[in-house]
């Protein structure tokens, strides 16, 4: 029972940041863009909070948590919108290949996060090991009183704030995409770019925006990954693969975010379900770690073959559009 | 009636007119502007981080990438990997089949002379065990490059996220693989395979440690672009690519193609897996790949499939990178900053394709006054 | 309301490159009528529209709507002005509902009310007598819901002015039917409604006045209760025009291919051939008529190999007097049978050629297989294309330039001389001389002449009656998938077959 406890709520840990990503993802993919740069994105916005936390930890003999968590929240929101900024403007005002891009800006966020990561320290005057200590308790601070109540306190109120964050972005988004006017445009513009144009909606726009937004979002993720998860601290590639697992998630909840929130627990519980599985090896919990990626092609699969247009990715997706190849 | 709408495409001030066609030179003088800019970018944000004289952090780069005759090798070296899985994913991204899998392909075959060089080491003399690294390098990149064509012939299952989650199955079976072939075991390592017997390792060629490197993989990039250039599977392959339409209407069995080059694409990229293990590290880890799988992507379509081309960008970016991970040591920064660099000078080029395939016109001036 | 006219048209013309599509063309379209704009595909009636649609705007004149001079520069100008366009090829989203494609782009209270939504526009599509559920997704609906949804979608956003473009093409009967209901209706609460169309029963059956087009010029605009199906079809076609192609008698033909009671089915399933039987002989040109997509395309690609036949079967007799079945087999499965069939499609470079590659490669697309061994022979390949170009005269400043560089005429030379090249003993041709200027044609006539008199049977389907009375030996006509008469075109006049692609058709259709 203990155990079971202590699995779900680990997997809820580790689902978080996924969903971040996977949100901001779909969001991103309803425009029709693929951005394969999300899992760059989230280590720059990772990076970027951890900065914002520790340049203000240091200005300041006495900092507060709060002020700590805005600025850091800002600082990734700004870093994170700059790698999807930069992804429209080569995708969508270059007209440059998603996929070529995506990758490139993968390299760049990876490489721009383990860079300040590691180097941080030593461009502030060598302090050692970074830590925002102070900023990263404001993030993991649980809801008083609720969080006492035992079992139901663990499993549903024993997370800081960023948690309810996400799955309410997820909720907002999902309302957002289905319930109103702009979200309509948006699934067009995904969907048939070259309809949406001719009913007079902007498509670059409704690409920037969704894109921009969508990375900011993502960074998110990163944000959590390393206030909440690591206690404000930064180890190299510690992020791992979260940020391809996100996009596995995407597909996994076919272009739902409200459905993406019971994905990533799965994906959680399926990435950390070695460590909690008895009677495991060290091998097979090796294969337990590609589960959630094979589940993921298999849903892929399913999804081609079953030729259920509601469960297909937007029909651009990855594709350019210019007004005059009409 | 082209030209029509075109009017409306660009925003308010100027307007996107693509150009019909455009000269070689000037298409590079393009690309080396890009470069340009690219590298005066990296320079500000390298002189912001060291406060050091740029001339002197360019020169640490080339000193850093080419300054030793042993770091020319590794350059070269490194060049030559990240060439032959471009190459490799030529004949994929030519049939328009967005094969992001290399990663994956490249850690099979790498897995798999990894494998041989464990266990039939010392059962076989050299030549005939590497011969069995090649093929079985290949077969295992084959075999993953196989699956997403097949699902992707048959039921159109979208190829860029199938060979994308592949990358991440491989990575496992490595870490899978590490479990029984760790040493010192606990470490979590292969380490250096048969260090002492050398045994399936490329050996010396001409005197030069990376001699077999350089012939295999020329070896390889003249094959491939005698099979695209001259042969009728080459041939076909550029047809699908263009047009599905033709190549039904002339009796091409699209299935087939697609399938058979994927099966070649991923042969390539997991012999390039191969030399990474035989010919150059001696070991196996789930960074094996170290990326080279994507930014091999960026690099062949960046050449547009021209070997050469993909030689050049090739060593141009293995060149900043190992310059820019000397740079990184000299003032104790961390490797990492080649990732920045890189990155930054991808931009650039990838944006410059926009300006040779297009020129902005001011508005207002009206076509044919002017 | 004081005004009379919705749309006046002042001398209007329009022309693409050197082609006239529309020459000084004037009319008048009142405040709630039907105006029906007839005339034989190419005439020019979709260009019109298409400037009221902001799709196009004129070369010369002027466009009034509603008495005033107006200026239409993209289709959100035609929108605000109050015209509504319902074009062939449905701009639809399938995943979504018929509402949210009806409200798409529309501004209005960012929260979406569906319901209420659902209720108006329910409402809306009551008042004119449409069938039509709002919640329903456009993948679940068939043809002529869609068409339903395209023309709710134009009325919700306030259209006083909507034309319909071939808008019975893809409806049965009964649809038709009920479309013209709803038209009715629509003109009854004041509508101004234009319908493209060349089936002279419909126009005498629904509209109040007639405008004529022929070939890019205006002919006149008659009240339909003074006209007849003759009538019409006299100004549709007009006068036959002598091109002076010199056709000779065919030589001994011989029965080269037979096709017995085929049909087929487009991928939606609908029957797009149906019960199709007829032979063609070598030495003689069969020219096959009709309006647009009645069957023409996949009459050819059955014979090719590229249409999968349902029913009955396409046999061909060769010179040497073996049979082979052609239907059930692929297009590679009849080339290794060494039956040398030839193809020119309709769609020159996404079909026929591939646009990158250049004249040697294109010439290749046939040939490469040939060559034994792993390597493809360029040289042959590289010589027919320098051939080619020297013979044809094709303007091209080499064989390394990729075809879609050459002009309309040009490709066509390449591509036909190259189906020619195999030495076929089928030929099939379709729409030939379409956007080509008159020489490229003649060109073009000399090379089908010249095969006919080699003796390969020529299958050529084309639109412009002209051509085909001058040109072809018999002509077939089909329409809505099915043969609705055979003649020899020494004898048969323009208005008989005119009448066999429309009216005869549609009565080939109500049977269907």
């Amino acid at each position: 029972m203990e155990l079971i406890l202590i699995f779900l709520q680990k997997a809820i840990a580790q689902g978080i940041c996924i969903l971040f990503g996977a949100s901001g993802e779909i969001i991103t993919e309803k425009s029709g863009n693929l951005n394969l740069g999300i899992p760059g994105i989230m280590y720059m916005g990772g990076i970027g909070g951890l900065m914002g936390a520790f340049f203000y930890e240091q200005s300041t003999a006495e900092p507060v948590g709060l002020v700590g968590l805005l600025i850091s929240m800002l600082a990734t929101l700004l870093i994170s919108a700059l790698g999807g900024l930069i992804f429209s403007f080569l995708t969508v005002s270059l007209r440059a290949n998603q996929n070529v891009v995506g990758l490139a800006l993968t390299t760049f966020g990876i490489g721009f996060g383990n860079f300040f990561g590691g180097s941080i320290s030593k461009l502030a005057g060598g302090v050692g090991q970074i830590s925002v200590a102070v900023t990263a308790d404001a993030y993991r601070a649980k809801i008083p009183g609720l969080s006492q109540i035992p079992v139901v306190g663990d499993l549903l109120f024993s997370y800081g704030f960023l948690t309810y964050l996400s799955v309410a972005i997820a909720i907002l988004l999902t309302f957002l995409l289905k319930r109103t006017r702009k979200g309509l445009n948006l699934r067009a513009v995904g969907e048939s770019p070259a309809t949406a144009d001719a009913a007079g909606i902007s498509v670059a726009a409704y690409k920037y925006v969704s894109t921009v937004a969508g990375a900011a979002v993502a960074g998110l993720g990163g944000l959590y990954f390393v206030m909440e998860y690591l206690g404000g601290t930064w180890t190299n590639n510690g992020f791992g693969d979260r940020g391809w697992l996100a996009i596995a998630l995407v597909i996994l909840s076919i272009w739902n975010p409200a459905r993406a929130i019971w994905g990533s627990f799965l994906f959680g519980g399926l990435y950390i379900l070695y460590i909690y599985l008895p009677g495991l090896t060290r091998a097979t919990q090796e294969l337990c770690g590609m589960l959630p990626y094979v589940v993921t092609i298999v849903v892929l699969i399913f999804t081609s073959r079953r030729n259920n247009l509601e469960s297909q990715p937007p029909a651009s997706l990855g594709e350019a559009y210019f007004r005059e190849d009409r | 009636m082209a030209e029509e709408t075109t009017q409306t495409a660009g925003g308010p001030f100027f307007r996107v007119v693509k150009r019909s066609g455009i000269s070689t030179p000037r298409a590079w003088l393009i690309r080396l502007a890009a470069v340009c800019c690219g590298l005066i970018v990296c320079a500000l944000i390298i002189v912001a981080i060291t406060k050091q004289n740029p001339l002197s952090v360019y020169a640490g780069i080339i000193d850093g990438a080419v300054g030793t005759n042993r770091r020319l090798w590794v350059t070269i070296r490194e060049s030559l990997v990240l060439l032959i899985i471009a190459v490799g994913l030529t004949p994929a991204f030519k049939m328009r089949f967005w094969n992001i899998g290399a990663e994956g392909q490249v850690l099979m075959g790498g897995m798999a002379a990894a494998a041989l060089m464990i266990y039939l080491g010392n059962t076989m003399p050299n030549w005939l065990l590497l011969m069995l690294i090649l093929l079985a390098s290949m077969a295992a990149g084959m075999i993953w490059g196989l699956m997403p064509a097949v699902f992707k012939a048959c039921y159109g299952t979208n190829e860029t996220l199938f060979t994308l989650m592949l990358n991440y199955v491989a990575i496992q079976i490595v870490n899978f693989c590490i479990v029984f072939w760790e040493n010192p075991s606990g470490s979590n390592t292969v380490g250096i395979i048969n260090s002492s017997t050398s045994k399936g390792w490329l050996p010396e060629l001409f005197g030069l440690t990376y001699g077999w490197n350089v012939v295999i993989v020329m070896a390889v990039t003249l094959l491939m672009y005698i099979y695209m250039k001259h042969s009728k599977q080459g041939y076909e392959i550029s047809v699908v690519g263009e047009s599905q339409n033709t190549a039904k209407y002339v009796g091409i069995n699209i299935k087939k193609v697609i399938i058979r080059t994927m099966m070649i694409s991923g042969a390539i990229c997991g012999l390039a897996g191969a030399i990474i293990v035989s010919g150059g590290s001696h070991t196996i880890s789930t960074s094996t790949g170290g990326g080279r799988g994507f930014t091999a992507i960026i690099v062949a379509w960046m050449s547009k499939f021209n070997p050469l081309v993909m030689l050049l960008v090739s060593a141009f970016l293995v060149f900043m990178q190992k310059g820019a991970i000397q740079i990184a040591s000299q003032y104790g920064l961390n490797e990492n900053a080649s990732d920045i660099i890189t990155g930054i000078l991808l931009f650039f080029l990838i944006g410059s394709e926009f300006f040779i395939n297009y020129k902005l016109e001011l508005r207002g001036t009206k076509r044919g006054t002017k | 309301m004081e005004y009379e006219n919705a749309i006046e048209l002042r001398h209007v013309t329009k022309r693409f490159g050197s082609v006239v599509a529309n020459s000084d063309i004037s009319l008048t379209v009142r405040k709630g009528e039907i105006l029906s704009i007839l005339g034989e595909n190419g005439s020019g009636k979709t260009t019109l529209m298409n400037m009221l649609s902001g799709i196009y705007s004129p070369d010369e004149g002027s466009i009034l709507i509603r008495g005033k001079e107006a200026v239409i520069r993209s289709p959100k100008d035609s929108f605000a002005l109050g015209i509504g366009m319902i074009h062939q090829h449905f701009k639809l989203i399938p995943v979504l509902s018929a509402a949210e494609n009806i409200i798409l782009g529309l501004p209005g209270a960012q929260r979406l009310n569906m319901a209420l939504l659902t209720q108006e526009i329910g409402a809306l599509a009551e008042t004119y007598g449409f069938e039509l559920n709002p919640a329903q997704k456009i993948y679940n609906m068939s043809v002529s819901q869609k068409q339903t949804v395209e023309i709710v979608k134009v009325l919700y956003r306030g259209a006083e002015v909507l034309i319909l473009d071939e808008p019975t093409a893809v409806l049965t009967p009964q649809e038709t039917q009920k479309l013209f209901d709803v038209l009715r209706n629509m003109k009854r609460a004041g509508k101004s409604i234009i319908i493209i169309t060349h089936k002279l029963r419909e126009v005498l059956e629904l509209s109040d006045r007639v405008a004529v087009l022929r070939k890019g010029a205006y002919i006149g605009t008659v009240e339909t209760a003074e006209a007849s199906a003759s009538s019409l079809t006299e100004m549709m076609v007009g006068e036959r025009i002598s091109l002076d192609i010199c056709r000779d008698e065919p030589q001994t033909p011989e029965k080269r291919i037979e096709m017995r009671g085929v049909t087929c089915r487009d991928k939606e399933g609908v029957a797009v051939l149906k019960d199709v039987s007829f032979t063609a002989y070598g030495g003689e040109i069969l020219g096959i008529a009709g309006i647009a997509g009645s069957g023409q395309k996949e009459l050819l690609e059955s014979i090719a190999g590229l249409q999968e036949t349902e029913n009955g079967e396409i046999l061909y007799f060769s010179p040497e007097g073996t049979v082979e079945k052609l239907s059930g087999m692929k297009s590679s499965e009849i080339s290794n049978l060494h039956i040398s069939l030839a193809f020119v499609p309709e769609d020159r470079l996404g079909m026929g050629l591939v646009g990158s590659m250049d004249l040697t490669d294109n010439m290749m697309l046939r040939s490469y297989q040939e060559s034994r061994g792993f390597f493809a022979d360029r040289k042959k390949p590289r010589k027919l294309a320098m051939d080619i170009v020297e013979q044809l005269a094709v303007a091209t400043p080499g064989v390394d330039t990729p075809v879609r560089r050459l002009s309309g005429g040009n490709v066509q030379k390449v591509l036909l001389g190259r189906e020619i090249a195999s030495n076929p003993t089928v030929l099939l041709v379709a729409y030939p001389v379409r956007g080509l200027d008159i020489n490229s044609s003649y060109t073009i006539y000399h090379l089908l002449n010249e095969q006919k008199k080699k003796g390969v049977a020529v299958i050529c389907v084309g639109e412009d009656l002209d051509v085909l009375l001058e040109l072809c030996d018999r002509i077939m006509v089909l329409a809505g998938g099915k043969v609705t008469g055979t003649a020899d075109a020494r004898t048969i006049t323009k208005e008989e077959v005119g009448l066999m692609m429309s009216d005869s058709g549609r009565r080939a259709l109500g049977h269907g």
